[in-house]
């Protein structure tokens, strides 16, 4: 925080504009937490005294029983597991195939570069309904009889892990190629000159120096792909399949039969990435902002 | 969500050490290719094609067969069934089809909401964020909060306010008992603003961080220029500040429209986009997992998407791509 270091020079007069400031600023960060606190509060009250009271009332009794419900009564933690079946593996090759594609642009073929992060990049930025009728199709066509459970690749883990791959490695590869570019290239030169292969140049040279850029990408790419919502809803017809997120809306009718569990529901799978944000909160900051500022 | 978010434009959070000239780094490619033995020039083919062929496949593949989709029908089953219809499905769609221009004109006035309001107010509170004051930071995470939170998430929580019998609004202003109801969610004169304001309250967080950055990398000593000429907070802001934000409001331009574009979880999850709030994302979804899909149809309304889509991204792309080659 930058509190401890009140800078010298500004001015004294304008206490007054700073403490208004600071009324404007508190009292608009709390409007900005008043629907997650407004579901937190229904939430932790029983439905019966809500039915009763109203919901705009004192709480006599505040537990946390609609979580404990919402949580079992779903079997949550099958969604959650479905969620990190197709996280996990989709954010780490994300990241691997795109590093590849970034190295080899960066440091390979500059001609190439353009055309390639150009066709990576605007494929990024297509909304995802554009290609979803020939890709639901092709999903469909496609059979894996043996290697998915449904036999194809629509109702597949492995389906929505490819989507996301191919999806999210355009913004990715784009990033990290500006990074590796910027990095010296005497590096990858001596060593190649040494005789290391092109792998290792690729995985003991380049690789650990893109740390920093490679954490805030995983950071980023783990939240955008727990929240996904439409790969799944279309792309996965078993219910039972569904990551949580997607999920969600299938059992809000199904177990959440009131607006507390709903609202206990919604909140418990917010907590992953809320965990991940306060935890990482620097990381993802600066992924996002990883290429929005160029001055 | 994947959403969406997305924004290009080269550099750096953490600084890497500064670029060479495109000129010796030519060289050093060159260089760097004579090097190679043929094991090498596989594993480079590989890790360049690998995923290229998957990105292509899956996302350029499907969007050209999204074009060709779109003149023909099709059973979906097998492709000798695929008839070619001409303009048919283009025709129907922009004639009979009750829902399409109310959902262009839907995504249009997301789009003019977006940037109208929660916009401008993101790059308020990014300046005001942006003097060093205290708790900043945690001003900060709480309006960029429910930019972490899923779409969908997001949808359910405010159901939870805009209910007419139990939500929030309706409890206080009492509009919750019969003969007196205000329906924020059914009604379709008011459904797409009270879900508008869902996606501003969402949409002006992720635009303070933009700013902030964006603010950030201005040059401190053109703030001090400015206060020893004697420029106000809002002349300085005006003059000498926001100009040197082109770069990203270039960013924020194009990320405000591709989120208007792509405008769907939390439509779908307030209330399917049924009347009122319709968009052509949730109209080409629709029509997948509707009773009634069909391909040629579906793909006539993605490919209206696809064109306003390219026409924002291929012009924004290329200005940023030239302006990396001459840097």
């Amino acid at each position: 925080m930058s509190s401890t270091t009140l800078p010298l020079k500004q001015r004294a007069p304008v206490r007054p504009a700073r403490i208004l400031l600071h009324v404007f600023l508190a009292g608009t960060a709390l409007a900005w937490l008043a629907p997650l606190l407004w579901a937190v509060f229904s939430a932790l009250r029983p439905y019966s005294e809500t039915s009763a009271k109203g919901y705009v009332s004192w709480p006599s009794k505040l537990t946390f029983e609609n979580f404990t419900n919402a949580f079992q009564q779903s079997d949550m933690l099958h969604y959650f597991g479905n969620t990190l079946i197709i996280a996990v593996p989709a954010v780490l090759l994300t990241l691997f195939l795109s590093s590849c594609v970034a190295f080899y642009v960066a440091r390979f073929d500059f001609r190439v570069n353009l055309a390639l992060l150009l066709v990576f990049t605007a494929g990024n930025l297509l909304p995802q309904q554009v290609i979803i009728t020939p890709l639901y199709r092709l999903y469909l066509l496609t059979d894996l009889p043996g290697i998915t459970a449904s036999g194809k690749l629509y109702d597949s883990a492995l389906g929505l892990v490819l989507i996301h791959v191919a999806f999210q490695s355009g913004f990715c590869a784009f990033v990290l190629s500006n990074y590796m570019r910027s990095l010296p290239h005497e590096l990858t030169e001596a060593a190649l000159v040494d005789g290391a292969s092109v792998w290792r140049l690729y995985w003991q040279i380049t690789l650990p120096l893109c740390k920093p850029a490679m954490a805030a990408l995983a950071t980023l790419l783990s939240i955008w792909i727990y929240n996904d919502f439409f790969w799944a809803l279309v792309l996965i017809s078993t219910g039972e399949n569904m990551p949580i997120t997607s999920a969600l809306n299938n059992l809000s009718g199904q177990y959440f039969t009131d607006p507390n569990l709903v609202a206990a529901g919604s909140l418990l799978t917010a907590i992953p990435t809320l965990v991940v944000y306060f935890a990482l909160q620097r990381q993802f900051v600066s992924g996002l902002t990883l290429g929005a500022n160029k001055g | 969500m994947t959403t969406d978010m997305t924004t290009k434009t080269p550099e750096a959070a953490t600084e890497p050490p500064p670029r060479r000239t495109p000129k010796k780094k030519r060289a050093a490619q060159q260089s760097h290719r004579r090097l190679l033995t043929r094991r090498d020039r596989i594993t480079l083919a590989l890790m360049a094609g690998v995923p290229t062929i998957l990105h292509v496949a899956l996302v350029w593949v499907t969007a050209i067969a999204s074009i060709f989709l779109a003149f023909t029908t099709w059973d979906g089953i097998g492709f000798d069934s695929i008839k070619w219809v001409g303009l048919d499905n283009f025709k129907q769609l922009f004639n009979d089809n009750p829902q399409f221009w109310p959902a262009v004109q839907h995504n249009v006035i997301w789009f003019v909401v977006l940037i109208l309001i929660p916009t401008p107010f993101g790059l308020f509170l990014a300046v005001q964020l942006d003097k060093r004051i205290r708790f900043s930071r945690v001003y900060q995470t709480a309006f960029f909060l429910p930019v972490v939170i899923s779409m969908a998430c997001i949808g359910f929580v405010w159901q939870l306010v805009y209910n007419p019998d139990t939500g929030l609004i309706n409890s206080i202003i009492g509009a919750n008992k019969p003969g007196h109801y205000i329906d924020w969610i059914g009604d379709p004169h008011l459904n797409l603003w009270a879900v508008l304001i869902a996606a501003s309250w969402r949409h002006a967080g992720y635009m303070m961080i933009l700013y902030l950055a964006g603010l950030k990398s201005v040059d401190p000593s053109l703030r001090e220029a400015a206060a020893l000429d004697g420029a106000n907070e809002w002349q300085t802001f005006k003059s000498v500040i926001f100009p040197t934000l082109r770069p990203t409001n270039t960013v924020v331009l194009v990320v405000t429209i591709i989120e208007a574009l792509r405008a769907f979880d939390l439509v779908f999850v307030f209330n399917k986009g049924a009347q009122g709030t319709e968009l052509l994302s949730i109209l080409v979804t629709n029509n997948i997992i509707g009773e009634s899909s069909r391909i040629g149809y579906g793909s006539a309304i993605a490919v209206v998407l696809l064109v306003i889509s390219l026409a924002v991204i291929i012009p924004y792309l290329i200005a940023t791509f030239r302006k990396e080659r001459r840097a």
